[in-house]
């Protein structure tokens, strides 16, 4: 484990990410686990608020409505922007038609990253298929860092999390996890199962403990 | 001032004539721009100064008024220093209460003044544990052109070092002010030098131009008394970049040196 | 108020600490649940908690810089965390504190990472006995952490006093009521530079020399009880082998 200022390397290496550059030198900026993988030097965060990236499907939260636009709280230090023709696939004609009567503040949306370079909000699109406000089902929050845990090595464990529940689970990048069972308790049991992924993200045996945990807890 | 953001074509010219030691008004990294005091230019007060050093322009004036000591001091008097950054000094400086730094500054020359033990408080009580004199120190910033903090200790100072001081008069429990004036009992003499960290040089006495650009600034004030003994008596690290320690040590060396030809300016007592 | 032989001959202060010795101090981490980062210390008697929020959406929105992360940071002391009870309204102490914490900080925090947001650091100091600010310092240092903002180091933080004429590190309030000089420093210690540096009282040139050097020892003490709570919280998510 290494926290900030912590010296990973020294000599030729790049720096991936969490880790920054001085002189020879490379060191963590965060708390986390370092890696060492073809000359790049990374640690992978233990804490952390979501970053956007381009083409990174989010679950975000209607909090302010504009008037051609959704303000979303994607859980990143920015608010993402939906377009009105983003969502709509058409412009809005705001003399005659509230925005809010298509997507009102609390709504859920599942979008994708557009745009975003931090000298402007991030800007989002709902014109893909799967896309859009969500209808049904629970969404439940965990920690944005523990993401790949959940999904797992080439979606192991998520794919275990469907598999046992039978629920439809899609998993955003900012940490939004949205569950639709057949009813309310199945729903549960993967929320619960996710919260335990999510602390004890870095053990050995988690995916065989989850396993177990669906199991005995089925529905 | 959080929200300028720092001109880095002038960050680099600085840092650049800085590698042959040279400023942008033609200093070398260790001079100060010249430094000018007026006394007494305030009759009303009891003491008073203006300062000049460059174009930054610093007025101090010092009042007495009787009140009642601290209870864990019963037999001391108080001093009290504030600072105002007034509107007219600058577009940045807004109305309303004092801001962070204007409250900064006070604080800083506040601890130069007191804990160089320049007034002797034990001479301020009046009536032990009820009545002690309480000398106001207010400094006003007229025109910021850089180096508040120096220009500010140094206009504090120089109104205390010309300040007279009311007489009382006791007769039983109660205080009578009379016409009267004595000397206010001085101590050690406290000076602070102040320099800016831009780079890896240190510029004594920055400009505002300086200042904008600076990763940081470090104040030292020393104090000396009437032996001649020179000790450090307050300290102050102000901005967000960083000092090493050897930076650190160096600059109290340049303070050390610079004090004592701040001294030379400095008004003789009133006594 | 008599004033009381604070050190014996033998150099063993009030509490019987030896002169460079420090209070036991213990951090936690993690301690509220809406904080985006949180850190609780106790630091001898003194005890402060400390939240950290963002980066987040700068309010009000004038307050946003177009390159770089606002950092606001507030020092506050609870009405009954002195003997005597303190006004909750703000002292120009505590502006004054708000403001060196934040520049203690400021140095380590990629703040260039996060334009146009804001970062919030606030310490709640709910008992006070002396050394306030550099634990609150080392403590957001570890909230700071905890929210996973990106930092190029912690910032450790201590103070070392003239008392009675001798250097001793961590005054409790009775020395420092009665000390001859104050100097709190804080370090970013696997960088060796100074991040705050603060003094009053009354130091010769070398006591001021001697004072860094101890003021450095005490930081380098602090930093390895800050990286012991970091792995402390840490290691329950995690069993795989350090790389």
């Amino acid at each position: 484990m290494v926290v900030p200022g912590t010296l990973l390397a020294e000599g030729r290496y790049n720096a991936g990410v969490n880790v920054y550059k001085e002189d020879d030198k490379f060191f963590s900026s965060v708390v986390g686990l370092a890696e060492l993988r073809n000359e790049t030097v990374t640690v992978i965060p233990l804490r952390g608020c979501y970053i956007p990236f381009v083409d990174d499907v989010v679950i975000g939260k209607v909090v302010e409505v504009i008037s051609t636009a959704w303000m979303l709280d994607i859980r990143s230090p920015w608010q993402g922007v939906l377009f009105a023709k983003e969502f709509l696939s058409k412009p809005l004609n705001t003399m005659k038609e509230d925005a809010r009567s298509y997507l009102d503040i609390g709504g859920m949306v599942k979008a994708k990253v557009m745009a975003f370079d931090r000298t402007r909000n991030p800007s989002l699109t709902t014109r893909e298929p799967e896309l859009g406000k969500i209808q049904r089902g629970t969404v439940i929050e965990a920690d944005p860092t523990r993401v790949p845990r959940i999904i797992g090595k080439k979606g192991s464990m998520i794919n275990l999390l469907k598999k046992e529940s039978g629920c439809q689970i899609f998993v955003g990048q900012n940490g939004r996890v949205w569950i639709a069972g057949k009813s309310r308790d199945e729903e549960a049991v993967v929320a619960e199962a996710i919260r335990k992924i999510e602390a004890e993200a870095h053990t050995t045996g988690l995916t065989d403990r989850i396993q177990e945990y669906l199991v005995k807890h089925r529905v | 001032m959080t929200n300028q953001i720092i001109p880095s074509v002038k960050r680099k010219q600085i840092i650049e004539l800085a590698e042959s030691g040279k400023r942008t008004d033609g200093r070398s990294l260790t001079d100060m721009r010249p430094v000018e005091i007026q006394t007494n230019v305030i009759e009303k007060a009891e003491g008073s100064a203006t300062v000049r050093l460059g174009d930054t322009y610093v007025i101090a004036g010092v009042k007495f008024a009787i009140g009642d000591p601290f209870p864990d001091i019963p037999n001391d008097g108080v001093m009290s220093v504030s600072a105002e950054f007034v509107p007219l000094a600058s577009s940045e400086f807004e109305t309303g209460p004092p801001d962070e730094n204007a409250i900064e500054l006070a604080r800083v020359v506040d601890r130069g003044l007191r804990e160089s033990k320049l007034l002797d408080t034990s001479k301020l009580c009046i009536i032990p544990g009820k009545k002690v004199w309480i000398a106001w120190v207010d400094i006003f910033i007229l025109d910021h052109r850089g180096n508040l903090m120096d220009a500010a200790a140094l206009a504090g100072l120089s109104a205390l070092l010309t300040s007279k001081m009311p007489k009382a008069e006791v007769s039983g429990e109660e205080v009578k002010v009379t016409e009267e004036f004595v000397p206010v009992p001085l101590r050690a003499i406290p000076v602070n030098v102040t320099m800016a960290k831009i780079g890896d040089k240190l510029f004594v006495d920055p400009s505002l131009e300086e200042e904008e650009v600076m990763d940081c600034r470090l104040s030292v004030a020393f104090a000396e008394d009437d032996q001649k003994q020179e000790k450090i008596c307050a300290m102050q690290k102000g901005g967000s970049g960083t000092l090493t320690p050897e930076e650190l040590l160096r600059a109290v060396e340049i303070a050390k040196v610079k004090s004592q030809e701040l001294r030379k300016h400095l008004p003789s007592g009133g006594k | 108020m008599e004033k009381k032989k604070l050190i014996t001959d033998d150099g063993i202060r009030y509490d019987g600490r030896k002169l460079d010795e420090l209070r036991p101090i213990k951090f936690q981490i993690g301690t509220l649940k809406n904080a985006d980062g949180s850190a609780y210390v106790e630091w001898g008697r003194t005890k402060i908690l400390v939240g950290v929020f963002g980066p987040r959406e700068s309010h009000p929105k004038h307050l946003a810089l177009a390159d770089r992360c606002y950092i606001r940071a507030r020092y506050h002391m609870a009405p009954f965390s002195v003997e005597e009870r303190k006004s909750p309204a703000p002292s120009r102490r505590e502006i004054e504190l708000s403001k060196v914490m934040r520049e203690a900080l400021e140095p380590a925090i990629f703040a260039e990472f996060f334009p146009r947001t804001t970062i919030d650091i606030f310490a709640e100091v709910l008992q006070a006995d002396g050394s306030t600010r550099c634990a609150a310092i080392s403590a957001a240092s570890l909230a700071l952490t905890d929210a996973g903002v990106p930092m190029r180091d912690l910032v450790s933080s201590m103070a070392v006093a003239k008392v009675e004429g001798k250097l001793v590190l961590d005054v409790i309030d009775q020395e420092d009521k009665q000390g001859d000089s104050d100097m709190p420093m804080a370090i970013m210690p696997s960088k060796n530079v100074i991040t705050l540096i603060q003094m009053d009282g009354l130091l010769t040139h070398e006591e001021f020399i001697q004072s860094v050097e101890l003021a450095k020892k005490g930081c380098m003490e602090v930093y390895a009880k800050q990286k012991e709570a970091l792995e402390e919280h840490f290691k329950k998510t995690m069993d795989r082998e350090e790389v």
